[in-house]
């Protein structure tokens, strides 16, 4: 089932002004903080609060040979001063990564990465914490550092992880998908194949808001409460208990308003343990808040994968089989945020969306001396890295083929008939319409007219390029069966309380960083139950608050949280029925839904409310056996599978001849979320993942010197898009709901960072045609536009 | 948040007020305008002044005065100021190309013209334009006034001639029939340092040859003028041939340094590159001056 809708020109026009259920409704959070009365961790004072600050190594690689506190100690205002000597007498100078490795609290050994935890200063205020720092001695033995990925594996490398037992080099992990035999057989007897390697360099999520924590250690209880920057609240109570041995029934995390996350703040990082610690050894609340440049350079990185990805097309142009194989950078510790079984996230989605014969990957993880992490920035698990290889591929040989390369996507998509589509990477598409979607973005570029333009401009000298990608996510992790995160399944919950007076409260798992799920959440549920959103509140965010579940990133809060809240909505409207039944006195199977109410079939005119119901629940109504008196709810969604929404870009670009500058003149997205929930929200996720994509293709990376320096820890060097970069986005879309899911949503928060970055570069690509460039690798800078343009493009690392 | 070293602060009303300050705290002070790199230095631990003397409120330096051939600016009038002047725009148009490049709206609301020149960082776009226009500083002291060449104010990245207990008061501009100018300005994202950026004045004499020409160029390690490039033009007729030579001669005289903004001979090409459009664009400028 497919439905097309247009964006009508006036946003507004068509749409309910207040819906009860979806539609454009603006954000109910946004109030707070459009007055600037959000409230974020370092928003929170405590009675008594202490102040942490965290000296970091300014080398890549050294032994530390000694650590001497006392002048930093001596200090006015200072209270503690913490090394990682005292963290291991604590047990807690090491702690397990989402990625079944250690990670260091707090160096013991050796550093590992320029910005890596050397000590932790605790004062009164945060200027003490921060002078102290400059106090610490620390001599370091510096060590030949590791830092050019390719040379990670060689024989004579240094070992960077010599804290593992037996550990002789630098290689973390090999991982492949599809069968490698079947896909060799296919490229042997493909008339055509084209070979390319492309980086995606390291980039940084660089949320608004920077991580940080309050940590509250309560002796007497033996209980923590532990405020931080955190998307997956949950699961970091849980591995807080793991590893600290505090019960976790006496732990408490909350995760208050967060500043943006884009995978960020999934994993759990050295300063959240340090705030713990500083508060249990001076049992006084102790914040820590780090500064941009420690977020950017020690905070999960992103991508950092060299591919080296191959096509096999017919001469006529039929894909048969795609194969590839990636050197990933994980930094010094395997610190990436990912389901168990798949440490390369979902790199194996790379066969994209075309109908193919064969396809193999294979991965191979290692240690460098750079800051840990890996799967961050609104990535979908590698989705991102994935549909970029593939759509530059089939870019490069639709040149290679001198075929258009929206008629070569047309030619090769998985049609609407083959789903559910079963990849040869093990992967089962839920639902797609992908031509119809394609054909729409062309239709609202004007996509003949522009070749036209085009051909005209390459004419006269100027250079104007047409990028497409097509892309399909894999999303909404996932299945317990398959899917889990140091153990926990990947499923969420959700409880629903109708008050008497017919408001209601929902709780999710999920946490918002900027997404919208007070609203969102509010409107499925409006949707199931005829309740208005504005009478619904969202609590998210506080475990002891919320039921359990893993959190957001992935894009699953929709397809897996957004699921629990439809089904715990509908068993609340199913009580609704055997109580309205007995207020009625009749029999439920004799009662009718409309939105809102249940009412007798055959006479509309008597029926009772969600409200009366309510009302009659807590009341005094005598109920069937076996119904409580309340109208409370609550589930645990598992998801049966992903869902898997896609996407149709194009991106048109102009290239200043003389200089290389890069304009993006027009972007056009048609994306199928599946069924859409509030369209304004939508279009927000798509405006922000679009202008993410920018920053990549043409602006941001996290570049090393050979001593190991990050050239990219601040915002003067590692660039965000603004405003004025970014086009008037030309937004669409088509909806093609997910079978399994129950209102048919797929996720939507990823997709345009997923499906922008390859438009663009193909774009670029395009417009440097004429100077027989067939790939340049991101960033797509002025400098290395230029020097495509002069026959010598080359990788960024 | 990023922290700075410890540092007093005080707040001046008028500017011998602030020489004032500037003598009695001596070399470890350091005056704040709009405070857009100084203060960012500060949080990197980069610069530790021991003062900070706020001169915010010198508003008696705010201003854009024109006094007969010659116009004043003030030290402290802002880049926005500089921006939505459509005297300076008409004078001098190579200003408005500039400021229009010049960081954000945000950085051009507090951002002092005297505060960029201070700081001479040599991406400084500022900078290049007062060296084309020819403009002259006039700084303020214990020992009174002075005024110097744009060559003499500037001594190298980060230095100027402005000592410890002065201040920099005014920019003065000399105003030139038919003339024309232009500013442009290659960089990654708006608001980051230039990676290559050229301005060029033409003064034509009555016959439409040029009398002066002055090209600058800003990140590319030229300290005055490019002198070579000019000379070959004074005295000929605005056109492109020359315009060429000129590029060629301004990529020969640029030292540029390969950083994360492009390499050597991405640099040299884009002073080539970038001269030859300003020259253009300020060479139009001035025949429209001289028909107007």
């Amino acid at each position: 089932m497919t439905i097309i809708e247009e964006r009508a020109a006036n946003p507004a026009a068509g749409d309910d002004d207040r819906p009860i259920g979806y539609g454009r409704i603006q954000r109910k959070e946004d109030p707070r903080f459009v007055r600037g009365k959000g409230h974020y961790v370092d928003d929170i004072v405590l009675p008594g609060m202490l102040h942490g600050a965290i000296l970091r190594s300014p080398v890549a690689h050294a032994r530390i040979v000694s650590i001497d506190t006392s002048a930093a100690l001596a200090h006015p205002g200072v209270v503690a001063v913490i090394t990682g000597q005292d963290l291991l007498g604590l047990k807690l100078a090491w702690a397990p990564t989402l990625s079944a490795d250690v990670q260091a609290v707090l160096a013991t050994d050796k550093v590992r990465f320029q910005g890596q935890e050397v000590a932790f200063v605790v004062a009164e205020d945060r200027y003490a914490a921060r002078d102290a720092l400059e106090l610490i001695e620390v001599d370091y033995d510096v060590l030949p550092p590791v830092i050019d990925v390719r040379k990670a594996l060689d024989p004579g490398a240094p070992v960077i992880r010599d804290d593992i037992e037996g550990r002789t080099d630098n290689h973390i992990f090999d991982w492949e998908a599809g069968d490698a035999a079947e896909t060799d057989a296919v490229f042997a007897s493909a008339d055509v194949v084209v070979s390319q390697e492309m980086v995606y360099p390291r980039v940084h999520p660089a949320p608004m808001e920077t991580c940080g924590a309050v940590a509250d250690f309560e002796p007497i209880e033996g209980a923590l409460t532990l405020y931080e920057t955190s998307q997956a609240p949950h699961a970091h109570r849980t591995l807080f208990a793991i590893v600290s041995g505090i019960p976790e029934h006496k732990i408490r995390i909350v995760s208050p308003d967060i500043g943006g996350g884009f995978g960020n703040k999934v994993g759990i990082y050295p300063g959240y343990i340090l705030a713990v610690v500083g508060s249990i050894v001076t049992g006084r609340p102790v914040k820590w808040m780090e500064d941009r440049s420690e977020n950017l350079m020690s905070t999960s990185f992103a991508r950092d994968y060299i591919m080296q990805g191959e096509i096999a097309a017919t001469k006529d142009g039929r894909i048969l089989a795609v194969r590839s194989t990636v050197l990933a950078d994980h930094g010094a510790f395997n610190a990436t945020a990912q389901p168990s079984k798949y440490p390369a996230g979902f790199f194996h989605i790379f066969t994209g969306s075309y109908d193919l014969q064969a396809a193999h990957c294979k991965v191979t993880g290692v240690y460098t001396n750079k800051a840990p992490g890996g799967v961050a920035y609104a990535c979908s698990f590698r989705v991102t890295e994935a549909v970029y290889l593939v759509e530059r591929l089939v870019d490069m040989l639709a040149r290679k083929l001198e075929m258009d390369p929206a008629e070569l996507r047309l030619k090769n998509l998985i049609k609407p008939e083959q789903f559910p589509y079963k990849n040869k990477t093990g992967w089962e598409y839920d639902s797609g319409n992908y031509e119809q979607a394609l054909r729409k973005s062309m239709q609202m570029a004007g996509y003949d007219e522009l070749r036209r333009e085009q051909q005209e401009k390459r004419d006269r000298g100027e250079l104007m390029g047409i990028g497409i990608s097509f892309f399909t996510e894999t999303v909404g992790a996932g299945p317990r069966k398959h899917m889990d995160i140091v153990g926990l399944g990947m499923a969420d919950g959700a409880e629903l309380r109708i008050h008497p007076t017919g408001k209601a409260v929902v709780r999710i798992s999920v946490q918002s960083q900027g997404q919208g799920h007070e609203t969102t959440f509010a409107q499925i549920v409006a949707e199931e139950l005829g309740i208005p959103p504005e009478d619904i509140d969202v609590v998210h965010g506080d475990t002891d608050q919320t039921p359990f579940g893993l959190g957001t990133y992935g894009s699953r809060s929709t397809p897996v949280s957004g699921a629990a809240v439809a089904l715990v909505a509908r068993k609340v409207r199913e009580k609704a029925k055997f109580i309205a039944a007995a207020m009625l006195e009749t029999r439920p199977e004799d009662l009718e839904w409309e939105k809102g109410r249940w009412f007798v079939k055959g006479d509309p005119s008597v029926g009772k409310t969600m409200a009366e119901i309510a009302m009659g629940a807590h009341g005094t109504v005598t109920l069937p056996e076996g119904i409580d008196g309340n109208l409370d709810a609550e589930v645990t969604y598992d998801p049966p599978n992903l869902t898997f929404p896609f996407g149709a870009y194009i991106c048109v670009v102009d290239v200043d001849p003389g200089t290389g500058h890069v304009t993006v003149r027009r972007f056009i997205a048609v994306d199928d979320c599946g069924t859409r929930i509030n369209p304004m929200i939508i279009e927000g996720q798509v405006h922000g993942g679009l202008t993410d994509g920018v920053g990549m293709a043409l602006m941001q990376f996290i570049e090393f010197d050979a001593e190991g320096n990050n050239l990219g820890g601040t915002f003067m060097d590692y660039l965000i898009p603004t405003a004025l970069e970014v086009p008037d986005w030309e937004t669409g879309f088509t909806v093609t709901p997910s079978p399994h899911h129950p209102i048919g949503a797929k996720g939507i928060g990823e997709s345009a960072t997923v499906g922008s970055p390859p438009a663009i570069v193909n774009a670029v690509v395009d417009a440097l045609a004429p100077f027989g460039i067939t790939h340049m690798d991101m960033p797509c800078t002025p400098a290395r536009v230029w020097e495509a343009m002069q026959g010598r493009p080359r990788p960024p690392i | 948040m990023q922290i700075p070293a410890s540092f007093d602060y005080v707040r001046a009303s008028t500017v011998d007020d602030a020489l004032a300050l500037l003598d009695r705290h001596g070399p470890e002070s350091r005056v704040v305008a709009g405070g857009h790199s100084l203060l960012p230095m500060m949080k990197l631990r980069l610069a530790r002044p021991e003062w900070l003397i706020d001169i915010n409120e010198l508003y008696e330096l705010d201003y854009v005065l024109r006094d007969g051939n010659t116009l004043r600016v003030g030290a402290m009038t802002r880049h926005a100021t500089l921006l939505a002047s459509p005297e300076i725009f008409r004078l001098f148009p190579i200003v408005a190309d500039a400021e229009r490049v010049i960081a954000d709206p945000t950085v051009r609301n507090r951002g002092t013209i005297g505060g960029s020149l201070c700081q001479a960082d040599p991406a400084e776009d500022l900078s290049t334009v007062c060296k084309v226009l020819r403009a002259e500083a006039v700084i303020r002291g214990p020992g009174g006034e002075r005024v110097l060449s744009m060559d003499d104010f500037h001594r190298g990245a980060y230095e100027t001639a402005v000592a410890h207990n002065e201040l920099l008061c005014e920019v003065r501009f000399p105003i030139r029939p038919r003339s024309g100018s232009a500013y442009e300005k290659v960089e990654r994202r708006v608001g980051d340092w230039a990676v290559v950026a050229a301005g060029a004045a033409i003064s034509l004499a009555a016959d439409g040859t040029m009398d002066d020409v002055a090209i600058g160029l800003t990140a590319v390690g030229v300290a005055g003028t490019v002198t070579e490039a000019e000379d070959l033009l004074r005295g000929r007729h605005p056109q492109e041939d020359l315009f060429l030579e000129a590029g060629r001669l301004a990529a020969l005289a640029s030292k540029p340094i390969a950083d994360q903004r492009g390499p050597i001979d991405y640099k040299r090409h884009l002073a080539d590159e970038l001269t030859r459009r300003v020259l253009r664009r300020a060479a139009a400028r001035a025949a429209e001056a001289q028909e107007g």
